[in-house]
């Protein structure tokens, strides 16, 4: 069986600025391509044929009422679920229903899973330090030294997520919130492209909660980063670009004002109009 | 003395630990060799052989303390490891009595003539000389933590699962020495012993030689152990501890990790057996027997897990004990781990050295 003569054997590798090859290539600025994904639990279409498109340095929020689909999405993207049709690619020429989930994540997609898992008898910069991107194997570990420009980068990240004062503690003692940005901060040092980050400030203190909208605020331009969230003054007070998810599919999209202007926004997902919509 | 006074500070406890020993090291053989018999502070041949017993117990406290304590494998079959590495070395020790068996045969020990075996098994080959027991007493037990670690961790095998098939293993081991077909010596296993690398085991010397080499394998094991833990290799076994699947998630791999660990673990348990059999003069399958496994876990249990010192003292301090009660009251001894077990478990859960650090820790603020 020659490759050449097989009609599929080209997509593992399509060249990366060929608009004719497999790969999407056909978006200038496009970080992640999700193209007619249908996935089917028992007949029951948690996706169908959603298509989405998220661009390089974007802050994105998806909303949409439970079951609409969005976590089978966030599946989706980081291998964990496969689609039963539908193409997913993430930048030009890596296609992610070709890899397997420890290799999207090295490929620079890191997703944020809503209950906070650091390591609790770790301290703070530890936390960071584990997760920073390199040779992760026994022998090198062992003899590993922190470099200036590791240290530096740590430094950064703890900046980044405002926990400086805390670097010495214990991850375990760190509230909530706190917990939170520690894991976001792990996922920085791994230096995703794009970052997943589902249902942030569920349980935040308000403080905490905008505290959080600076820090994704921060992080776009540098990174894509895709919010999942059901807090509506949370999505208004970060989001620039809103997609609403219902049944599986795109139901609207756009910035927030027009997106919860939309009609047929208000009548699935914020159920009551008006008040519901513009509640602040 | 700057630099000596920083190491305290920053790990008092195992500073502690490495004094006690150096002073030990240095006081022992002086006090059994050098002071005369008669004197108030003579050390006796059998004192200096319980301390290297309880030594050797102290090295396979330390190597389960690093795959328990700090990497969350709670193996309940270390004490095969240590009885292979025994065995390793006890069957130089047979090979080196030579013609002065009870049977005088220059070639086979005493139970194979007993069993009236013609030749010499080929798995005793090379035993008759000492580096390659050296390179058995490591490699056997390792080898063996490597190929059961390799499959029980790549089948993501953990907790309470693993800790029977580890209590399996030892049993199983235990039964096939037992045999006396193995050529292992059967439920008699080797003693007699007369000497070591040519050197009496009854001499003085020799006996002080042995602690020395004891107290510096101790030693050896508990800086190799700390320098492991305190690496960033430590602080990712440590978060596999607490959060394996995160590990992962973080592109660690898990297994590799749990697999070295616990080989090395094999290894120093290993080698603590190989400096008990000469000097305790015996070693049996009973050695193999699960409920000795699981003594190991108390001892670094009750002296205080994940800190390594904590497991060499805890290993000290219940060997002691039980070398009195067994003296004074033996049907008592079991009743009093039992209940030093229960008490540790529920009252001082971070063990001995855990209460002492919370008691100075008090004292500090008040």
């Amino acid at each position: 069986m020659s490759g050449a003569t097989d009609p599929g054997a080209a997509a593992p590798a399509p060249a990366p600025d060929s608009a004719a090859g497999p790969g999407p290539g056909r978006r200038p600025g496009v970080v992640l391509y999700l193209e007619a994904i249908t996935v089917r639990f028992d007949g029951f279409k948690a996706l169908d044929a959603l298509t989405l498109y998220i661009d390089a340095g974007e802050l994105r929020c998806i909303i949409g009422p439970n079951g609409a689909g969005k976590t089978t999405m966030m599946d989706v993207i980081t291998g964990k679920t496969r689609p039963d049709s539908g193409t997913a690619w993430f930048g030009q020429d890596i296609d992610l229903l070709t890899r397997t989930e420890p290799q999207i994540a090295q490929s620079g997609i890191g997703r944020k899973f809503q209950k906070p898992t650091v390591f609790e008898h770790h301290t703070v910069f530890e936390n960071l330090e584990l997760a920073m991107a390199g040779d992760k194997s026994v022998w090198r570990s062992l003899f590993h030294r922190l470099t200036p420009a590791q240290g530096e980068l740590i430094g950064a990240t703890l900046e980044t997520i405002g926990l400086v004062q805390r670097r010495g503690e214990l991850a375990g003692a760190l509230s909530h919130g706190q917990k939170q940005w520690l894991e976001i901060g792990m996922l920085l040092m791994q230096e995703p492209k794009l970052l997943l980050i589902d249902e942030p400030v569920a349980g935040m203190t308000p403080q905490e909660t905008e505290r959080t909208a600076e820090l994704l605020l921060s992080l776009a331009g540098r990174h894509s980063v895709v919010v999942v969230e059901h807090d509506m003054d949370f999505v208004r007070s970060i989001a620039r670009k809103v997609t609403v998810l219902h049944e599986g599919r795109v139901l609207a999209e756009g910035d927030i004002d027009t997106v919860q202007a939309d009609p047929r926004v208000i009548e699935v997902y914020l159920g009551q109009p008006a008040d519901a919509a513009t509640r602040t | 003395m700057q630099a000596l006074r920083a190491a305290f500070a920053r790990d008092p406890g195992g500073s502690w630990f490495l004094a006690v020993l150096a002073a030990g090291f240095v006081l022992v053989p002086l006090l059994y060799l050098a002071v005369p018999d008669g004197s108030g502070l003579h050390l006796s041949g059998y004192t200096v052989t319980l301390l290297a017993k309880y030594m050797s117990y102290a090295i396979l406290a330390i190597a389960v303390d690093l795959v328990w304590g700090y990497c969350g494998i709670l193996s309940l079959g270390h004490g095969a490891f240590f009885a292979l590495g025994g065995y390793a070395m006890g069957m130089y020790l047979m090979r080196e009595i030579g013609a002065r068996g009870v049977y005088g045969d220059p070639l086979l020990p005493d139970f194979m003539v007993f069993l009236n075996w013609k030749e010499l098994p080929w798995f005793w080959y090379g035993f008759d000389h000492f580096g390659f027991a050296l390179l058995m007493v490591v490699l056997v037990p390792g080898l063996l933590a490597l190929v059961f670690g390799y499959f029980a961790f790549r089948a993501r095998v953990s907790g309470v699962y693993l800790s029977i098939i580890t209590q399996a293993l030892t049993y199983a081991l235990m039964l096939a020495f037992f045999r006396n077909d193995m050529g292992f010596g059967g439920n008699n296993g080797f003693t007699d012993f007369k000497d070591i690398a040519g050197f009496p085991l009854q001499e003085p010397r020799t006996r002080a030689v042995l602690f020395l080499l004891t107290a510096l394998a101790l030693g050896g094991s508990f800086v190799l152990c700390r320098f492991i833990v305190r690496s960033r290799a430590g602080r990712v076994i440590q978060a596999v501890r607490d959060a394996e699947s995160r590990a992962r998630f973080l592109g660690y791999r898990v297994e590799n990790y749990k697999l070295w660990m616990f080989v090395l673990s094999a290894v120093l348990a290993g080698i603590a057996g190989a400096l008990y059999v000469p000097q305790i003069g015996i070693i049996n399958p009973s050695e193999f027997s699960p409920a000795n496994s699981i003594e190991i876990v108390i001892w670094v249990a009750i002296g205080g897990r994940s800190t390594l010192y904590g497991a060499a003292a805890g290993a000290v301090f219940v060997n002691y004990a039980k070398t009195y009660f067994t003296a004074v009251l033996p049907s008592f001894w079991l009743y009093a781990l039992g209940t030093l077990f229960i008490v540790v478990t529920l009252f001082l859960p971070r063990g001995i050295v855990g209460a002492i650090a919370a008691l100075r820790q008090r004292r500090a603020k008040a």
